[in-house]
């Protein structure tokens, strides 16, 4: 049986764990807030876009833009979504082990897959496994930016123009709730377009062809932002639900601990006392 | 048929602007471009500069970067990647970008990006006429 002062050391160090666990648990709730806020104010943004793009498809008739056509595809590009640290519970685990599932389908193909690497924990799992990785960015913001955005799309744009890729997919978490998370899979290029929206004569200021030269690009960058925003919330959630359980597992071992404490340490009064009445007996006998 | 166009200037992070207005000139890819009330639908490009809208008598600038506008319906929508109203803008920061896109420009040393830098000077000047606009009015 451990004795008093163990226990007694114990639970102090559980305590401070539980302290550690229950401030990152306030700091993810907080960034997770702020991360929400941001993809909220970006909606507005994303839908007038989309409405446009789909107005412009639908009367530009012929779509021939490099970034909106399909060609075969022998060499594809995953970017990989993840965080830069751990003490997420299975966000980062999930998301990688969906992005190698990926890879392992399109090499099945005879497809060559090379990793765009989105945060630390990514990069070091596909260094570990040796994978084809390209490109690697860390450090991106809690709440991202549309900067960061701006440069991870750049980069899959003008690789895939130079036809170093034919196929651009990006792997993160979806934010469903606050709780729950579930890895996809998205292509970002060629840009998979709908046809849509209300037919009306529109002037165009260049033609269709130079407008959409405008806008895919931002479409595009607008795509990044909103992933890495879903991907960013997601991992907020994600940390915030398991320091939730640390925090609530922290609290029953105390409880545990606090009670086999009491017990030590009624055990060893008990002993106390029976010493000292035995010893009076021998001294009276 | 009401004499208002309103204006909606969205970027990525926010709804910077949304306001009535009685007139709007944008920098289109093609030049400046006005627009009034009951304009034809467009849809249009914009390069780094400086929007001006009037309400009534009173004029105001906003200074933003790539993007395109939507006109219909009497609505203006516009897509930017970032837009500044003119007492955001740092003019010091704004000149001191002017200066370095300008030497870069002037020097022409082999391997520069002759674009970027030139879109960067774009840039700076808008926010520097942004800036002062606002004085003036």
């Amino acid at each position: 049986m451990p004795s008093v002062r163990d226990i007694k050391r114990r639970i102090k160090s559980i305590q401070n764990i539980q302290q550690i666990t229950k401030a990152m648990k306030m700091v993810s709730a907080s960034k997770l807030r702020r991360t929400q806020a941001a993809a909220v104010n970006s909606r507005p943004y994303t839908e007038k876009l989309e409405e446009v793009l789909g107005r412009i498809v639908a009367s530009a008739g012929e779509i021939n833009h490099p970034m909106l056509v399909e060609r075969p595809v022998k060499n594809a590009a995953i970017i990989l979504i993840t965080g830069d640290k751990g003490l997420a519970g299975g966000y980062n685990a999930n998301v990688q082990k969906k992005a190698l599932m990926e890879a392992h389908r399109l090499e099945e193909q005879g497809i060559n897959v090379e990793f765009i690497a989105v945060g630390n924990k990514g990069r070091d799992y596909l260094r570990r496994r040796k994978k084809n990785m390209s490109m690697e960015i860390s450090g991106i913001n809690d709440v991202p930016t549309f900067a960061e955005a701006q440069r991870i799309a750049k980069l899959a744009v003008s690789n895939f123009l130079q036809g170093q890729y034919d196929r651009v997919l990006l792997v993160y978490q979806e934010f469903i709730t606050t709780v729950q998370q579930r890895p996809v899979v998205k292509q970002l290029l060629p840009i998979p377009y709908a046809k849509g929206g209300e037919e009306k004569e529109y002037l165009y200021e260049p033609a269709p062809q130079e407008v959409l030269t405008i806008l895919l690009p931002q479409y595009i960058n607008n795509t990044v932002f909103h992933y890495l925003t879903e991907a960013k919330a997601s991992e907020h959630g994600a940390r915030m639900a398991a320091m939730t359980a640390a925090t609530e597992n922290a609290e029953e071992m105390l409880d545990y601990l606090t009670l086999s404490y009491n017990r030590s340490r009624q055990a060893a009064i008990t002993r106390e006392i029976s010493e000292i009445v035995g010893g009076a007996n021998a001294l009276q006998g | 048929m009401a004499k208002v166009l309103s204006l909606e200037v969205v970027t990525p992070e926010k709804v910077v602007l949304k306001e009535e207005t009685t007139s709007i000139v944008v920098p289109a890819t093609e030049g400046y471009l006005g627009v009034l009330p009951n304009h034809a639908p467009l849809i249009t490009g914009l390069q780094p500069g400086v929007i001006l809208y009037r309400q009534g008598e009173e004029r105001h600038a906003l200074c933003i970067s790539n993007g395109f506008m939507e006109v219909a319906n009497n609505v203006a929508t516009i897509l930017v990647d970032t837009a500044e109203k003119p007492e955001e803008i740092d003019v010091q920061r704004a000149q001191a970008a002017k200066e370095r896109a300008e030497q870069r420009l002037h020097e022409r040393y082999p391997g520069i990006d002759v674009h970027r830098a030139e879109l960067a000077l774009n840039k700076a000047l808008a926010r520097i006429r942004a800036a002062e606009y606002n004085k003036h009015s």
